[in-house]
């Protein structure tokens, strides 16, 4: 064999151990969503069918007709929340949007404007943003901005580790300057239990993030700058009671960490899309449907957040709830299936809708009751 | 019957109350009393559970009250070192009794 050809085999060769070598999260990171695992839950079909298979609960359906809440009903729209899209520089294993840096939904200009457009047309007090890191959608800022100009109160849900990317430097600063309420992703105040489930490494950098949004003025006292924590379970189990867990993370992140917030919100997960997969794998969906429907609470059921919110997907289409909204099931109303067909008068019928139920709205109806706001009964 | 537990047999505790419903009523009154916030909280009174589940080595306790560790906001290390209480306090009960040995060795012998 030549040297030349020798030489190159042995190059591949060693390119080839030096991926061996890669550090797991880079491979993790090479496919983690389900959609890029081809992994068959990337398909809302297949997750609704799941859903719809479990010996484990009622037909929730059922449960809400026991206590006289079928059909669920709309009360008012004071949340609209827009979902800008799934891009994300997390892939944490819990999530129920299936995001990722791989993904390449995200909102247009165009739809951003028409969600705006049908804003200014209603008196929707509060606009809350999601993704994905919704920070990521080039036109974050703009909805921001309009929506603050239309005298809205702003919402960025947002995943902390963003605020540190090079390309978003100056993140805090606009979000400040826009009194834009955070409400920031934290599971746990221990690394272990973060990091586990949002990926090696989140946990330092999401209490940088948080040390830089208490350096901006986020969550001090006599501040206007809300911040707000929000804390899931890193597991197959409900969430602790919400004041309780509250004044651990007080604790426990001033006392190592300097950190400083408003409120905890406890969100508990959804049996849906990644959450679902980690389910199924560890053998706990059963248990876990079970367990929220043990736990069925009616004035939690009474009190959830799809009675009062509108939620827009990245392609403008209309949704209950942003669970709804993952597993593809849209509004019930026909006529007024995305944002440019709302008009003012379209408006008064989507306040009362008939909400989509399934399944998975078990996960919103348990314990105290789970929202986008955590617990909806104390 | 292969095993004298039955992880199932868990979710049967109730069918103790058929036999006897007065009972089972003020235990369980009593049960859910102890376990509500008091001077306590609900959280430290679950890992107490844990530690005494341990100690006395009980299945279903074991089972019911990770759990209910995990969703009380405790993580593993707090249950792990919970465990080791229970283990140090029934290791210490043994040594403390030696004592007691030596108490009998000291009077037999010369």
């Amino acid at each position: 064999m030549q040297d030349a050809e020798k030489g190159a085999q042995q190059r591949s060769r060693i390119a080839f151990l030096s991926i061996l070598s890669w550090p797991i999260p880079l491979l993790k990171h090479m496919g983690l969503t389900l959609l890029s695992r081809r992994n068959p839950l990337a398909s809302t079909e297949r997750q609704l069918e799941v859903l719809a298979e479990t010996k484990a609960c009622l037909p929730f359906d059922e449960r809400l007709a026991a206590v006289s809440l079928a059909p669920l009903r709309a009360t008012g729209i004071t949340v609209f929340q827009i979902n800008v899209g799934k891009l994300c520089n997390q892939t944490c294993r819990h999530c129920h949007v299936d995001a990722g840096p791989d993904r390449e939904e995200r909102m247009t200009r165009e739809t951003a404007e028409l969600c705006i457009r049908a804003l200014a047309q209603t008196d929707i007090p509060t606009v809350d943003i999601t993704g994905g890191a919704p920070e990521l959608n080039p036109n974050f800022r703009w909805l921001v901005e309009q929506a603050t100009a239309l005298g809205r109160h702003v919402i960025d849900r947002c995943n902390l580790s963003v605020l540190l990317l090079p390309s978003q430097a100056d993140l805090a600063q606009f979000l400040s300057d826009q009194h834009a309420e955070i409400i920031a992703s934290l599971p746990y105040f221990r690394p272990v239990q973060t990091n586990a489930q949002r990926g090696d490494g989140v946990h330092e950098k999401s209490i940088e993030a948080l040390q830089l949004l208490n350096r901006v003025g986020y969550g001090q006292e006599g501040s206007d700058l809300t911040l707000n924590l929000v804390h899931n379970p890193v597991g197959a189990f409900l969430p602790a009671k919400q004041e309780a867990i509250e004044a651990q993370f007080r604790r426990e992140l001033l006392r190592h960490h300097g950190i400083r917030f408003n409120h905890l919100y406890t969100i508990t997960n959804m049996p849906i899309s990644r959450f679902l997969e980690f389910l199924l794998e560890s053998g706990n969906y059963e248990g876990y449907m079970e367990r929220l429907a043990n736990a069925f609470n009616p004035a939690a059921a009474a009190g959830v957040m799809c009675r009062y919110t509108l939620s827009i997907g990245w392609d403008g289409n209309l949704y209950d709830c942003d669970f709804n909204q993952m597993l593809s099931l849209p509004v019930a109303d026909q006529a007024v299936r995305h944002i440019r067909d709302v008009t003012p008068a379209r408006l008064v019928g989507l306040q009362n809708r008939i909400i989509v139920t399934g399944n998975h709205c078990y996960g919103c109806t348990a314990g105290a009751g789970s929202s986008c706001g955590g617990a909806v009964t104390s | 019957m292969d095993t004298y537990y039955h992880p199932p047999d868990l979710h049967k505790f109730a069918d103790m109350g058929k036999g006897n419903k007065e009972l089972w009523d003020k235990f369980m009154s009593y049960y859910s009393a102890v376990f509500a916030e008091g001077a306590l909280t609900e959280r430290e009174k679950a890992l107490i559970a844990l530690g005494v589940a341990h100690a006395v080595q009980c299945p279903y306790c074991i089972d019911a009250y990770s759990q209910a560790c995990l969703e009380k906001g405790s993580n593993t290390e707090e249950m792990t070192e919970a465990v080791h209480v229970a283990c140090a306090i029934r290791g210490g009960a043994s040594l403390i009794h030696g004592v007691q040995m030596r108490n009998v060795t000291d009077k037999l012998s010369m």
